[in-house]
């Protein structure tokens, strides 16, 4: 049951190609590990299946019914402004917005979920607290917050772990791995490739062009991802 | 005090000013909060001046000032958001073209039928006769109709304001919403335009916004600071041009400026 598939991609900018000729599918419940060196790509992987980047050749198509407004999505990068006034509950509640159609106000539901994330990453007492304010790490996890707000069924991190700390990295991999095992289908960027393997279910690996792709089982036998684990 | 305020409302000019453009404060203040955040601001200074275009041809044809403005305004603005999000650095000088020019044709359609007059003075600066009665209504119907859209889209204005790339990622129309915010800053524009002069307009969409940024950081705090602060200026300025005989404009503006200095002392007493 295929609930992604990219077909023949074709990304570039400004005719610098980036991902070229990428084929590949994810079903409903994967957990896809997208891994490679920087610049090969995964990023603007990322930007092409929520539509942000238009694919010069080929196509990603969704099935089974699945809209834009059911996916929730950590950019590696937000160009949020530094001068923004918004606390963290402003942020954290606006990723249930995208499942409501013209009403103009949270419900009930919405608020407990945003509640129920922040409180999964820790946040809850930065609630008030102003967002531009925020260390490094507690911004990221503020904005993992609003990703699983709108993840209604499928879940896109770029590097969610990075500038996070130990503690809280292994506990997000058990969040995303619960979400997963709840039905929510995954695909995340990370150079965590121990953790990519321990919980993941397929992997992607980019490199100037697809290097692998299929079962963890399968990638632990290639010869890239022996290779990229000998450098890990 | 008391006294002033009962002789200013025995005018039925002034208490329709400040009906009208008491609503027109507020929606501008709104909308100022997403306009400087976006980093907007250059659309709200040249729909102004486009503004003044457009009125000055409308009067030296005699058209209807309001039904003839507001399209033409309108249809700037579509033009200046496409302008700036395709290019920043070239958007700004074709927006920069565009209320330059405007501004011109305005003065040259002034000038060629009526001379330099009285009314080119009253585009620029604001004029508090400028309200007749069927502005009134116009002014307090289109201001309600901005204010409860405002109201309705509220949440989805501040995702778009804050993450455009989150928001678009996640199946929010961007791009409508975009256009709803400039829609609705056109109509501002024109409607306060004649109250407050196309010269001055702008400041009364960008002051309240980056006065109530100094001290507030949430923002809810922010927009509900901004239009209190917005209409609070707007009357004292209004008692001010009365008691004073200055131009309203200016007037509401002066206010506008004592004001973000005590909040930017605040600010710094505060966050120190
Ligand atoms: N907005 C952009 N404009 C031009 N080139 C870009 C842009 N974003 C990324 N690139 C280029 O595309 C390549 C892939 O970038 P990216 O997808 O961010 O890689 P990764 O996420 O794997 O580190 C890089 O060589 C980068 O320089
Ligand atoms: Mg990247």
């Amino acid at each position: 049951m295929a609930l992604i598939t990219c077909r023949d991609l074709t990304l570039s900018y400004d005719g610098n190609v980036v991902i070229s000729q990428l084929s590949f599918q994810v079903n409903s419940g994967d957990y896809l590990c997208i891994v490679g060196e920087n610049g090969s790509g995964k990023s603007t992987l990322l930007k092409a299946i929520l539509s942000l980047k238009s694919p010069d050749r080929g196509e990603i198509r969704f099935h089974e019914g699945l809209k834009q407004e059911e996916i929730g999505y950590l950019p590696q990068q937000t160009e949020a402004q530094k001068d923004f006034p918004a606390n963290v509950w402003e942020v954290v509640l606006s990723g249930c917005l995208n499942s409501k159609r013209l009403c103009p106000c949270y419900s009930k539901e919405d608020r407990a979920r945003a509640r129920a994330n922040m409180e999964k990453l820790e946040i809850a007492d930065l609630a008030r607290a102003c967002f531009r304010e925020l260390s490094g790490g507690q911004q990221r996890r503020v904005l993992l917050a609003r990703a699983l707000c709108a993840a209604k069924r499928l879940l896109l991190l770029d590097e969610p772990f990075a500038g996070l700390d130990p503690v809280i990295t292994h506990d997000l991999h058990g969040i995303v791995k619960e979400l997963n095992d709840e039905g929510s289908t995954i695909i995340m960027v990370s150079h965590d490739l121990s953790g990519a393997i321990a919980h993941a279910s397929h992997i992607l690996h980019l490199q100037k062009g697809p290097l692998f792709f299929g079962t963890v089982s399968d990638y632990l036998q290639s010869s890239p991802g022996m290779r990229f684990l000998g450098e890990a | 005090m008391f006294e002033l305020l009962r002789e200013m409302l025995n005018y039925p000019f002034m208490a329709r000013a400040l009906v009208a453009g008491g609503l027109i404060a507020l929606c501008a203040s709104l909308l100022g909060v997403s306009l400087v955040l976006k980093r907007y601001s250059m659309i709200g200074d040249g729909l102004s001046h486009v503004s003044f275009g457009a009125l000055a041809v409308a009067t030296a044809l005699n058209a209807a000032p309001l039904q003839v403005s507001i399209p033409v305004v309108v249809a700037a603005a579509f033009l200046m958001l496409r302008l700036s999000e395709n290019s920043r650095i070239k958007g700004d000088a074709l927006i920069a073209l565009i209320s330059t020019g405007s501004l011109a044709v305005g003065i040259m359609a002034l000038s060629l039928t009526r001379g330099m007059n009285v009314d080119v003075y009253n585009f620029l600066f604001g004029s508090i006769l400028a309200m007749g009665r069927g502005d009134v209504l116009v002014s307090v119907v289109l201001s309600a109709v901005v204010l409860v859209l405002y109201a309705l889209f509220y949440s989805k204005i501040f995702a778009v304001t804050f993450d455009e790339c989150f928001a678009r990622a996640t199946g929010i129309k961007v791009g409508a919403y975009n256009l709803l915010i400039a829609l609705l800053t056109a109509v501002t524009v024109v409607l306060g335009m004649r109250l407050m002069g196309a010269l001055l307009i702008s400041s009364m969409i960008i002051f309240p916004a980056l006065t109530s940024m100094r001290v507030f950081k949430s923002y809810k705090s922010v927009v509900l600071s901004s239009a209190a602060l917005s209409v609070i200026c707007f009357f004292v300025g209004i008692v001010i041009s009365y008691a004073w005989a200055t131009p309203v404009g200016a007037s509401i503006v002066v206010v506008n400026i004592l004001a973000f200095l005590v909040f930017f002392a605040a600010g710094h007493i505060k966050y120190r």
